[in-house]
């Protein structure tokens, strides 16, 4: 340890060496120094704290002129952010066929980006720009429903063009047309439907069938090895059609009584984990018996563990969807227009249906699909029959201070 | 300062000599020199304003607003977050200091005698036992913590080996484990932790360690000490320095983390990192978001602080 040195006794070479040590030699980090610093930066914090009250523009709703300059014809063009193995792909994994084509019919160039992973983070990412009036630099984003509505009612997306939409608009299977938080599709178009089913890995259940949200929030033998999802409305919603109720039109007290008999799960240790996507490999696995699964993932994950099966409840199920939107200030609107119509030929639709495996939201894909492979074309979590049709749900589209009490209950209950 | 701080200073400048026509340097060449720490200290100034000190600001000033995000936020001096933050999740508060208190002391368990081993035993193996510290690095944080949830999988042989061995029966009896499992329980997320830190902990007791002269050692042997006598008078005791800043190291960023509690715990092993995630891009309650980061700062200071002054060591590294 360093000798302790008083300054007042010191000779002026000797201040000139510390001088030197402190400014070219290697100076020591003391207990003394990270105190003195630590000192100065809570009293700079509360210095600076004072200019807080400046204040920081709010994150509200942009005022009108959102319509970009719209740059379509001269730059031939389109950014399109999407979630990752939402795009056919060639056998080498470097090309999207569908988009080479589309480059190749209409010249038009697509920057294909695989950055959203999820919905809440990808909003928090695009949230300064869009509220504050800028470009995200992207023309084309895919959302699920609930943060496209939300965006529509912020006026951050833009009205599209149905001119430049013939296909989409001809093509568009009735069940998706008048979705409450866009009637008439005027801000988006679907890229895939969602079903929200139940899930559960045959060998972890003992060769057991689970086949309602009643057996998982109560059957004891699945007690720690339930599954539910962090997306509220898929778990909330089919806990509601369990107890009768339509999600349709929830009620504060519905919503409350459905996150009661959850929370009551989450008590007796019933509930292992609230997860998103990656839950797939916990049921793969055996670690989650059982769990609330997005249909998409369950047809591929099939293909890979055999064990895993999935029963749709009869009390119904809930289909979210993932939506194409262009955000405000997008430079190549019209090219983004075009490319949403190129993905309603059901002959492309069906390109991408048979490698994600997504309900496909495009009237007559079933017999493109069927020429691609007759299984997938047969299977109802892609494309649904008449029965799986009427058993499906989607949530009721919330204000903004009913969204932010009702996740903040939600997020509660998995614990933060 | 004085004009005596500067002895080296060019020593023909003292002479006499008719002084020629000559434009005098901007700065004295003795006030330049004096200047040249902060040139050099200026891009870290720059940095530390840019990304510490603005995003504090910005921080501060929105734990003291309200709003929503469809009316905007304003300043309104709301204080009363604060509490109603602290007296809403208090108990992940608590659970992250426990969790990160359990994890640095693991570390410090493991890690010391590791440390030692290389400091002291690894010989010509050293630089490769080192590189095997650092190895986990190259893969991504989150991937690490991953692969847990394989190596812990219920009908794995790591659980499957505690439940034949019947210490699944203890540890769920102290209420660390659950049942027949160690995933989604307060033992996976500390052993998540300890693991994700640990070379925090090594590098710096290496440092340490590896410093001390091994003469030391053998006086204190011709001095009658046994080796534990050694260890306990001579090496911990110079050692302290490493420890010290392998536990802020490793203590700090695992009370604030949430992605071990996240992928390796349930709904009741969430920390506070967990509550300001959610509440931040899930709720949208940015007001609460940022005033239980201050709150955990604060702690965290509060904690260190007080830790340091107790601890008696001098240099930290």
């Amino acid at each position: 340890m360093e000798a302790r040195h008083d300054s007042e006794s010191l000779s002026p070479p000797q201040i000139a060496a510390i001088r030197r040590s402190m400014t070219s030699g290697r100076m020591a980090l003391t207990r003394r120094s990270l105190l003195r610093a630590g000192g100065a930066g809570a009293m700079a914090v509360g210095g600076l704290g004072a200019l807080g009250g400046c204040g920081i523009p709010p994150a509200g709703r942009t005022e009108a002129n959102n319509a970009s300059d719209d740059h379509s014809d001269e730059e031939k063009k389109v950014d399109f952010s999407n979630w990752s193995e939402y795009m056919d792909v060639s056998e080498d994994k470097k090309r999207h066929p569908t988009l080479d084509e589309f480059q190749r019919r209409t010249g038009i160039a697509v920057k294909y980006t695989e950055d959203i992973n999820d919905n809440v983070e990808f909003f928090g990412k695009i949230k300064p720009q869009l509220a504050g009036g800028q470009s995200i630099g992207r023309d084309l984003i895919c959302v699920t429903d609930w943060l496209a509505a939300r965006m529509i009612r912020l006026g951050w997306m833009q009205k599209l063009d149905s001119a430049n939409l013939p296909h989409a608009f001809a093509n568009l299977a009735e069940g998706f047309r008048t979705p409450d938080w866009d009637p008439g599709r005027s801000y988006s178009y679907p890229w895939t439907g969602i079903p929200a089913v139940i899930a559960y890995n045959k060998k972890a259940t003992g060769g057991r069938k689970v086949t309602s949200i009643t057996q998982l929030l109560e059957d004891p033998k699945l007690k720690g090895r339930v599954g539910m999802l962090t997306e509220m409305r898929d778990t909330v919603g089919l806990t509601l059609l369990d107890m009768g109720k339509r999600p349709e039109d929830v009620t504060a007290d519905d919503y409350d009584a459905a996150l009661a008999r959850i929370q009551k799960a989450v008590d007796r240790g019933q509930i292992r984990r609230f997860t998103g996507g990656e839950y797939t490999g916990d049921l793969g696995q055996g670690d989650l018996a059982a769990c609330v699964a997005w249909a998409g993932d369950l047809v591929q994950l099939q293909l890979d563990k055999p064990q895993v099966e999935y029963a749709v409840p009869d009390a119904g199920y809930m289909t979210s969807t993932d939506n194409l939107l262009v955000p405000n200030k997008a430079r190549h609107k019209k090219n983004a227009e075009r490319l949403i119509d190129y993905y309603y030929e059901p002959k492309n639709a069906a390109r991408v249906a048979a490698f994600i495996n997504y309900q496909c939201p495009v009237d007559g894909v079933r017999d493109e699909l069927a020429k691609i492979n007759k299984d997938l074309a047969e299977n109802p979590l892609i494309i649904p029959d008449e029965e799986m049709t009427a058993k499906s749900h989607a949530f009721r589209s919330l204000s903004s201070e009913e969204e932010t009490v009702f996740e903040e209950k939600f997020t509660k209950l998995t614990g933060a | 300062m004085t004009a005596t701080a500067t002895p080296d200073a060019p020593p023909d400048a003292a002479g006499p000599a008719p002084a020629p026509v000559q434009k005098p340097p901007l700065l004295k060449p003795a006030v330049r020199k004096r200047l040249v720490p902060y040139w050099l200290l200026l891009p870290g100034i720059l940095w530390l304003l840019i990304f510490f000190a603005a995003p504090l600001i910005y921080q501060a000033s929105t734990s003291v607003q309200t709003g929503s995000l469809e009316g905007g936020f304003k300043v309104t001096w709301h204080f009363q977050t604060y509490w109603d933050a602290l007296s809403e999740y208090y108990p992940q508060f608590l659970r992250s200091v426990l969790y990160a208190a359990t994890a640095t002391v693991m570390c410090l368990m493991l890690g010391y005698p590791l440390a030692y081993l290389i400091a002291f035993r690894a010989g010509r193996w050293r630089n490769l036992v080192m590189i095997l510290v650092i190895a986990p690095f190259f893969t991504s944080f989150l991937i690490r913590t991953l692969a847990w949830k394989t190596i812990l999988s219920d009908s794995g042989p790591v659980v499957g080996a505690l439940n034949s061995l019947h210490i699944l029966d203890v540890t769920s009896y102290l209420g660390i484990t659950e049942g027949q499992r160690v995933l989604a329980t307060p033992l996976a997320v500390v052993c998540g932790l300890t693991y994700n830190f640990l070379p925090f902990m090594i590098l710096p007791l290496y440092t340490s360690l590896e410093r001390i002269d091994p003469r030391l050692h053998e006086a204190a042997g011709d001095l009658y000490a046994r080796p534990v006598t050694t260890f306990r008078k001579v090496t911990f005791p110079l050692s302290m320095p490493g420890v010290v800043a392998g536990t802020l190291l490793t203590f700090i960023p695992a009370t604030g983390d949430y992605i071990n509690a996240e992928l390796l715990g349930s709904a009741d092993q969430k920390m506070v990192g967990n509550v300001i995630q959610s509440q931040f891009l899930r709720v949208l309650d940015y007001p609460t978001a940022a005033a239980l980061s201050f709150i955990l700062m604060a702690a965290i200071l509060t904690m260190v602080t007080v830790y340091i002054r107790k601890s008696g060591t001098e240099d930290l590294v």
